[in-house]
């Protein structure tokens, strides 16, 4: 195919030429950082988290007095195992993306303080007796917590538990000691310190921030007394199979206020939850979708409006290109070749432009730099899409029979 | 003249219907998504207290170590130690002032049957609502001497005083929160500032809810263990019940200033208590702000930002929507060289012809505006389905209403500029002689 001719053509139509590059540059460059974002989300939303997600649902228990405690727990806990198709319950401070968050930085010597630079910062989840079954917590190594490590555990004065045992998350025992075993390790704050009995699976932190980053799963577990919680164990987390969450959250719900007349209690299928604390990103990533797809439409259209007009245009002169010679193949390759060259031009300034806007937003948001495989990504998607754009027009110039040659425009 | 321009531009617009149809449409969707996130952005970022924000100023002071910090660029913590909060409230540099924390407590309904609830609070000082010209419908705050001696008395929200009193004016009754007896004292009409400003950094939500349903002494609060939603501790902490000496930081405090001589002395008075806890060894930092309510919303970036990204991305759409139309007209006038060249050579000036296809563009900036307006319509419509916690306040107003059609007849008017010009440099002999 000839280049010359087409690029000798575009110059006399100068305008809509620059126009249309123009359009596809833009649609490229939006495009490039929109797919980006989506992308971002829905990897945040399909975080995986090593808990029994699809078996677990959870009741709050609050406003009951803290003293009791120590009976009020073993107590509300046999009622909820009484519950038909119940298979394990346990009692727990938070669960992870409940928003509830403790955290606290430690150290991996024994003079960190909580003010040291080198200090990680953890969330902390205290387990009543039976809470790590209940979670369905997946150990990697060592061991869970052992009925001596609950009874030993309680709160004091201070906002840490009275405790010497710990489970890590893999995440955590890769940032504190690097390519070590964590088991028996210790890590430190100043009066408190705690050693690992073993490391789970990574289960997410209450609130998780950014996208993919390791922190998210700097999560922490400790043994927890129910006479000595002060009122920590608040949440009760039930496991039952999948259909029979909803009966059972119901029923644990109303078991609890029967038993705690003077509590309120708060009830939610993990799963819910789980959708619940992603609902804006997955709502943000819907709205970035729908205005990729109207956008890819608008400059379609554009590009259908645009070529129909030069194919009107140009009548005459394909008539009497097939007049002498041209086939209807020729005529459609004209159009095509004309568009891929357009969308050619496009795609490379789009693509410039992508890169401009994803450090403009590099700079001003929480985002990170454009993984290199979305330029050509999209600059194929936009090229296939002038392409098919222009097979409309390009089909009815082919049609256009060689007798127009002979007749005046 | 502008009459028969009119009759022409719609001449030809019907004749193309496919053409106007995809013009019309393109504006539309590039307005309405602009409009759409244009309200969102402008509702968010908006003044929450417009009769006063210029007065209210927001203190901070920096009790973290010495470690990390680099001078002039390392921001103070968001909130207060109770020790530092409790200094600013009592030596009375301002003419108002608050210290405010959130808290949440367990309510006992008042007739039998019913279940106890939580409601959301604030636990502050007695001029928090003159400082914030909170309106009262029943009553009114609590006292200076409240705060000192941690009075059970509590002031609720209207909505809240609805739900256990029916709306009748409870003052002096007695409601049972968190298992103790408080006194009511006043009752607020709906007061719900948008974003919640007091307490951007102190845990829960900015935007939307009927506002908090409680507000009570934070001596009392304190006193009854009622913790607040937030902590930050930046030493090692033994006693977590006794909050009021440890090094922990969970109090917002705001300062009305009413004019510039206040804010410079209230702002030298912060700089030298500082200068002395440091020289005291009780800071390592001697950093300190005094920012306005405006300048502290943008601070804290309280706009969130995929609301902010959604608008960047809606302009970038009418970007492209604008310049599909210029396409689109521009092939069209393009295509009626020969007509323009009929009339040029019947004696219309250059003028006339740009004036009729400005007119043509116009008229499809004004549909399209209008079609934009129901798609905007339908955008906020889709927003407060949203799960957003702001969703409940997109609406669109009459100045976003008005500005909808400027934006609409200038992006048309814009995107007509070019096919005009270049229609009313047609020549007229070479078009009359084709034919």
């Amino acid at each position: 195919m000839e280049i010359l001719p087409i690029l000798a053509s575009l110059r006399k139509h100068r305008i809509p030429t620059v126009l249309i590059v123009l359009e596809i540059a833009l649609t490229c460059a939006v495009l490039c950082n929109a797919v980006f974002m989506i992308g971002q989300r829905v990897s945040a939303i399909r975080l995986p988290n090593a808990i029994d997600e699809h078996s677990l649902s959870t009741v709050g228990l609050s406003g009951t007095d803290e003293k009791t405690a120590g009976s009020d727990i073993p107590r509300n806990l046999a009622a909820l195992r009484g519950i038909p198709g119940v298979q394990a319950v346990g009692a727990i401070s938070t669960l992870p993306l409940s928003h509830n968050n403790w955290g606290w930085s430690f150290g991996t010597s024994p003079d960190e303080s909580i003010f040291n630079k080198k200090t990680v910062n953890f969330s902390l989840f205290f387990l009543g007796e039976g809470a790590d079954k209940a979670l369905g917590l997946r150990l990697l190594e060592g061991r869970f917590f052992n009925a001596d490590d609950y009874a030993d555990s309680s709160f004091g004065s201070a906002p840490l538990p009275e405790t010497h045992v710990t489970l890590v998350t893999h995440s955590i025992a890769e940032r504190m000691w690097p390519g070590q075993s964590a088991l028996g390790k210790t890590y430190y704050t100043t009066s408190h310190y705690y050693t690992v009995v073993g490391v789970i699976a990574d289960v997410l932190r209450p609130n998780i921030d950014g996208q993919g980053e390791a922190s998210n799963y700097f999560s922490a577990f400790y043994p927890m007394s129910a006479e000595g919680s002060k009122g920590n164990l608040r949440r009760y987390v039930l496991r039952s199979a999948p259909g029979d969450r909803d009966r059972v959250m119901r029923a644990a719900e109303q078991k609890l206020i029967e038993l705690n007349p003077n509590g309120v209690t708060k009830s939610a299928i993990y799963s819910d939850m789980r959708d619940q604390y992603f609902a804006d990103m997955r709502s943000m990533a819907w709205m970035l979708v729908l205005v990729c797809v109207v956008m890819l439409a608008v400059t379609a259209f554009g590009i259908v409006g645009l070529t129909s007009f030069w194919v009107g245009q140009r009548r005459q002169q394909i008539g009497i290109r097939r007049a002498v010679g041209a086939s209807r193949g020729h005529i459609m390759q004209y159009f095509q070749t004309e568009n891929f060259l357009l969308s050619g031009a496009g795609v490379v300034l789009g693509v410039a432009l992508a890169y401009g806007i994803n450090l403009y937003l590099m700079r001003h948001y929480e985002i990170t730099r454009l993984p290199w495989y979305y330029l050509p990504v999209s600059a194929i998607v936009l090229w296939g899409l002038g392409q098919l754009a222009v097979l409309g027009p390009a089909l009815r110039a082919a049609n256009v029979p060689p007798v127009v040659a002979t007749r005046s425009a | 003249m502008f009459g028969y321009y009119l009759d022409l531009a719609l001449r030809s617009l019907k004749r193309h219907k496919v053409l106007t149809l995809l013009m019309v449409l393109s504006l539309a969707l590039g307005i309405g998504a602009c409009i759409t996130t244009t309200t969102v952005l402008r509702l968010l970022s908006g003044d929450p207290l417009p009769q006063k924000s210029g007065q209210l100023f927001y203190p901070q002071v920096d009790p973290n170590a010495k470690e990390g910090y680099i001078a002039g660029q390392t921001e103070p913590p968001a909130t207060m130690t109770y020790v530092d909060a409790m200094f600013l409230l009592h030596a009375h540099r301002a003419k108002r002032q608050a210290a405010v924390a959130l808290t949440s407590g367990k309510i006992a309904p008042q007739r039998a049957n019913e279940r106890p609830f939580y409601s959301d609070g604030v636990q502050t000082t007695a001029d928090f609502f003159g400082l914030f010209d909170a309106p009262f419908e029943y009553g009114s705050g609590w006292t200076a001497a409240d705060d000192e001696g941690g009075s059970q008395v509590i002031v609720i929200a209207g909505f809240l005083n609805q739900k256990l009193f029916g709306g009748a004016n409870s003052v002096g009754k007695t409601i049972r929160m968190n298992d103790h007896d408080f006194r009511i004292v006043g009752v607020l009409k709906p007061w719900s500032p948008q974003p919640r400003f007091y307490a951007l950094d102190l845990g829960g939500h900015d935007y939307g809810g009927d506002g908090d349903a409680m507000f009570l002494p934070l001596k009392t609060a304190m006193d009854l263990k009622m913790g607040p939603q937030d902590i930050e501790c930046y030493n090692a902490v033994t006693d977590v019940d006794n909050l009021a000496a440890a090094p922990c930081m969970w109090l917002g405090v705001w300062a009305e200033l009413p004019d510039q001589a206040a804010v410079a002395d209230y702002r030298t008075f912060l700089a030298n208590y500082a200068k002395q806890q440091v020289a005291q060894g009780r800071f390592s930092r001697d950093e300190t702000a005094l920012l306005d309510l405006m300048g502290w919303l943008r601070d804290q970036q309280v706009v969130p930002d995929d609301v902010r990204l959604q608008a960047g991305l809606a302009y970038g759409f009418l970007l492209i929507c604008v310049l599909n139309t210029v396409g689109l007209l521009l092939a069209k006038c393009l295509r009626r060289s020969r007509e323009i060249g009929v009339r040029r050579a019947l004696g219309a000036t250059r003028g006339a012809i740009f004036g009729q296809f400005m007119v043509e563009a116009g008229i499809v900036g004004l549909v399209g505006g209008v079609l934009g307006l129901c798609f905007a319509e339908l955008g906020l419509f889709g927003i407060r389905h949203q799960p957003a916690e702001y969703a409940s306040l997109a609406h669109l107003d009459l100045s976003m209403f008005l500005f909808t059609f400027v934006v609409a007849v200038m992006a048309s008017l814009v995107a007509g500029l070019l096919p005009a010009w270049r229609a009313c440099a047609v020549a007229p002999a070479p078009q009359l002689k084709a034919s």
